[in-house]
């Protein structure tokens, strides 16, 4: 999933696998991290018929990069998924992980596996462009196997390229369902949230 | 036949219910509820709702805030802006469409009916059906 030009089509395995797994829950939740897309709206109420809480962070980190207070980003995602205790069934994270600070990512990560049924799926992609690069990636979903990826400008900058350890260590209290690493460097990560035995 | 087609000019704000049964264009302010069951509301480019919406379908070129119930469609067209809840069987968005808020378009599991006749009373009786098919016994 490399950034490359403006506007390119990557295969993608984990999709396929986040797919199945969210259409076998009756009417699920979906909370999409990214902006909200037309083509990624219909496609997911098409094929898994569910209800998607769109929470732009992609946005939300731009806004708090053009007030200079990415430090406080942190404390405001404390506060952006109230209410979704345990009643999420899915999470598409897509690269967002890349753009926060290590007090914001581990927030972050504890609010999504809080927010996440027991056999909840979670689907993020780590290591898509360098480390201050000043742009973001729009995720179009165009089939079960491909997304057409649109780069534009961002007043936020990459972080850092986590490592598959640090990606473990973040999810920690969900199981590693699949990771794949594409040619291009990217790892797309597929975890699902244990059942209580 | 010609549909009928109700519309409120630039320079209306209405504040309460707004109900009918006809299609209709917002082009001003409404502020409270907006229930057109069988028909279409457009909030034209210059429209400002504030309100809960329930409509056949409804189209928005322009601002809503509030929740929007729809039995066949919701279009949020190119800078069209909508901050609320969305419940509709197919939803579109524009590139260019702002929106915040939850889009539910889960399938709806048609309930059971049955038809109970006592002492020349009918009564129509709905059994819950699970998502996995299972008949419920009530």
């Amino acid at each position: 999933m490399s950034a490359g030009p403006s506007s390119e089509i990557v295969a993608s395995r984990g999709l396929a696998t986040f797919l199945s797994l969210v259409s076998s829950r009756p009417a699920p939740d979906v909370v999409d991290l990214g902006p909200a897309i037309g083509a990624n709206i219909a496609f997911l109420g098409e094929r898994i018929g569910c209800r998607i809480h769109v929470k732009d962070l992609y946005a939300d980190l731009d806004r708090h990069a053009h007030e200079g207070i990415l430090d406080r980003f942190a404390e405001f995602l404390g506060g952006r998924f109230t209410g979704l205790d345990q009643s999420i069934d899915a999470v598409l994270c897509w690269d967002v992980f890349d753009y926060l600070l290590p007090a914001a990512a581990s927030v972050l990560a504890g609010e999504l596996i809080q927010a996440l049924r027991p056999g909840g799926t979670l689907l993020a992609f780590f290591g898509t462009g360098k480390p201050g690069d000043r742009s973001f990636t729009r995720y179009l979903i165009v089939d079960e196997a491909h997304l057409r990826c649109r780069v534009s400008d961002a007043a936020c900058g990459r972080e850092r390229t986590l490592q598959n350890r640090d990606i473990l260590r973040l999810f920690e209290g969900l199981d590693l369902f699949d990771s794949v690493l594409l040619k291009s460097g990217a790892r797309e990560v597929l975890f699902r949230k244990p059942s209580p035995r | 036949m010609r549909e009928e087609h109700a519309s409120i000019g630039k320079s209306i704000v209405i504040k309460g219910e707004v109900s009918g049964s006809e299609d209709l264009t917002v082009e001003g302010q409404v502020e409270g509820k907006i229930e057109l069951r069988d028909h279409v509301l457009t909030v034209g480019a210059t429209g400002h709702v504030h309100a809960d919406v329930a409509a056949k379908s409804i189209i928005v070129l322009g601002q809503v805030r509030g929740n929007l119930t729809a039995s066949e469609k919701v279009d949020i067209r190119d800078k069209g802006s909508v901050e609320g809840d969305i419940v509709a069987p197919r939803v579109a968005l524009a590139d260019g469409a702002d929106f915040r808020g939850s889009i539910d378009m889960r399938r709806k599991e048609p309930a059971v009916t049955s038809d109970w006749t006592v002492g020349g009373l009918k009564a129509d009786v709905k059994t819950p059906t699970p998502a996995n098919g299972e008949r419920v016994s009530v």
